[in-house]
């Protein structure tokens, strides 16, 4: 890791997209947006998964941040992104802290079962919530950043822009999370758990800390994703959303915190490109990608391109 | 004799644990002296691994108490006495065997850094290694240097040769620095000819470090030529306790525990 350059790859790919971005058309500065969001909640399942845990709920999270992010403009008349994202990323962050104590006890099956459960009762809930429009949610104002209503031209621009952002500053703390002495934890803990224990770590709290690290992003994201598309509903915490998210990190692979928004940006072309193709059959062409991954790059996309980054090391 | 008992490190007394009808160990009293090189010979279920289970908070005795350098420890966890400086090996060597020999290492010293409150997040610069005063890489690479495994560095855990994998074992419980080190069988799985060469390594990083050891061993030539006092187990008792040129003739132990071993 001694020649890491991943926060130099990351700053310029940060500047390709706020200069690339600008000459995007607005359907795809809108998608790259949509993309960088999820992508951020696969950087933060990302920890997760080097534990050898799955959550199939993340959207739980994704969903929660989503709601506490417009509710701040429904309730309080707030209407800034980042204030937005903070909302989101914090609730979502203190729910998980509850729940990870729960949680941060199973493993394999039974805590992606559990964690897919636990969102499937917000899910529940938010359907049943009249206040917060049921099945058809609410819609979200326009947001402002610092105060400034962007102009209709420049609405999705300065999306991209707060996205990217917001995005580069996450992978960048979370890659020094990762060479920290928890961050390097996470693999001992998928490795051999009992043998952590003997050596006096903890892999329960090293869990619950991932856990909601992964929440917290994944919250901040939902927001993110309420304010571009400017409208909520709860199919953002149903299973198959966490599914999606699941399905990336397989596509993207664990190896780099680049991964994730790699990730997220081949799943959105190939998934916009299949529903164009073909409307009725677009999860075939969703599912055969998976297939080829896993059968030929087990390492998901990353492991493409891990090399690279890898080269003094050994 | 005054002076002997201050120089206990681990004192246990009266120690009884039963699983249903069998009895795992029967009033065990095992003193031992600071520094030394303790053997623990026995058949299999003859109760060496139950002690070691109980020393280290595995398992609970039903009654008794086990006192570690002053301090009762009997009803702590696992991870708190491992913390406090007793540290085992297993006799299946239990690596990260995702990850390369160095990994192996780093990731126990991160454990290591983390309990102390080291190299978190906010912190700058490589860590140092409490105990040691020297940065992370080094002192992995020290350890794995002490251990003659500088070659095996880049090598995946998972292919390693078996007695690279002991070595690995117990280099991975040097991490903590540890004040005791209990080693479950160090040399089982490992062919005659390198037997000797593991436990000479072992004893040599252990003394620098000032550590006690117990060790399990069935071999009985690498008892009598690397410990300085023997305990023999036998239906959960400990049946004799001395020197190994003693007790390797008693003839409680020649019956219940040398008689019976495989040539």
């Amino acid at each position: 890791m001694r020649s890491d350059r991943t926060p130099q790859f990351l700053l310029a790919m940060l500047a390709v997209v706020l200069v690339g971005g600008y000459f995007l058309p607005l359907w795809a500065q809108f998608l790259l947006t949509i993309a960088l969001a999820k992508g951020l909640v696969v950087l933060g399942l990302l920890p997760l998964m080097r534990t050898g845990l799955v959550s199939f709920g993340q959207a739980l999270y994704y969903c929660l941040g989503a709601y506490a992010g417009g509710a701040l403009g429904l309730q309080f008349g707030i209407t800034d992104l980042f204030l937005m994202m903070l909302a989101g990323g914090v609730s979502a962050g203190v729910l998980a802290a509850l729940l990870g104590f729960l949680l941060a006890k199973y493993r394999g099956i039974f805590f992606g079962l559990l964690s897919l459960a636990l969102s499937m009762i917000l899910y529940g809930l938010l359907v049943k919530t009249e206040s917060l429009g049921s099945t058809d949610g609410f819609n979200v104002e326009q947001f402002t950043l610092f105060g400034v209503r962007p102009d209709q031209p420049m609405v999705r621009y300065s999306m991209l822009v707060a996205a990217a952002v917001v995005c580069t500053g996450a992978a960048l703390a979370l890659h020094r999370y990762l060479g920290t002495p928890l961050g390097l934890m996470a693999p001992a803990i998928r490795d051999n758990e009992i043998r952590v224990e003997y050596m006096g770590g903890s892999a329960r709290y090293a869990i619950h800390v991932i856990y909601i690290i992964g929440a917290t992003l994944a919250g901040a994201a939902g927001a993110l994703v309420a304010a571009a598309v400017g409208h909520i509903d709860p199919e953002m915490a149903y299973w198959t959303q966490s599914g999606e998210f699941v399905f990336i990190a397989i596509l993207a692979g664990t190896g780099s915190v680049i991964a994730p928004f790699l990730g997220a940006v081949i799943f959105g072309v190939i998934h916009s490109f299949a529903f164009d193709f073909s409307p009725n059959t677009w999860q075939m062409v969703l599912g055969t990608a998976l297939l080829l991954i896993i059968v030929f790059l087990p390492s998901g996309l990353w492991s493409l391109f891990g090399r690279r980054f890898k080269a003094n090391e050994g | 004799m005054a002076e002997a008992r201050n120089n206990l490190i681990l004192e246990a007394t009266g120690l009884n644990k039963s699983f249903g009808a069998v009895t795992a160990a029967k009033d065990i009293n095992i003193a031992v002296e600071r520094d030394s090189f303790v053997g623990l010979i026995g058949t299999n279920g003859a109760g060496k691994t139950t002690f070691i289970n109980m020393v280290t908070g595995y398992l609970k005795p039903d009654t008794g108490n086990i006192v570690y350098d002053g301090r009762d420890i009997t009803a702590l966890q696992p991870r708190d006495i491992t913390r406090l400086g007793i540290c085992r090996s297993f006799q299946i060597p239990q690596l990260y065997n995702s990850l390369n020999v160095f990994e192996n290492m780093m990731v126990g010293l991160a454990v290591v850094l983390h309990n102390a409150g080291r190299g978190g997040f906010f912190s700058s610069g490589e860590p140092i290694v409490p105990g040691r005063d020297k940065p992370l890489r080094a002192v992995a690479e020290e350890i794995l240097a002490s251990f003659d495994l500088t070659s095996y560095r880049s090598r995946s855990a998972q292919v390693l040769p078996g007695g690279v994998r002991k070595l690995l074992d117990i280099a991975l419980t040097m991490v903590a620095a540890p004040k005791i080190l209990l080693l479950d069988e160090p040399t089982s799985g490992v062919s005659s000819e390198e037997k000797f060469g593991i436990m000479e390594m072992v004893m040599k990083v252990v003394k620098d470090a000032g550590a006690t050891v117990l060790f399990v061993e069935h071999d009985m030539e690498v008892v009598s030529r690397f410990a300085q006092r023997v305990i023999a187990f036998a239906d959960g008792q400990v049946i004799c306790d001395a020197p190994p040129e003693v007790a390797l003739v008693d003839p409680d132990v020649l019956r219940f525990v040398v008689g019976s071993q495989r040539a």
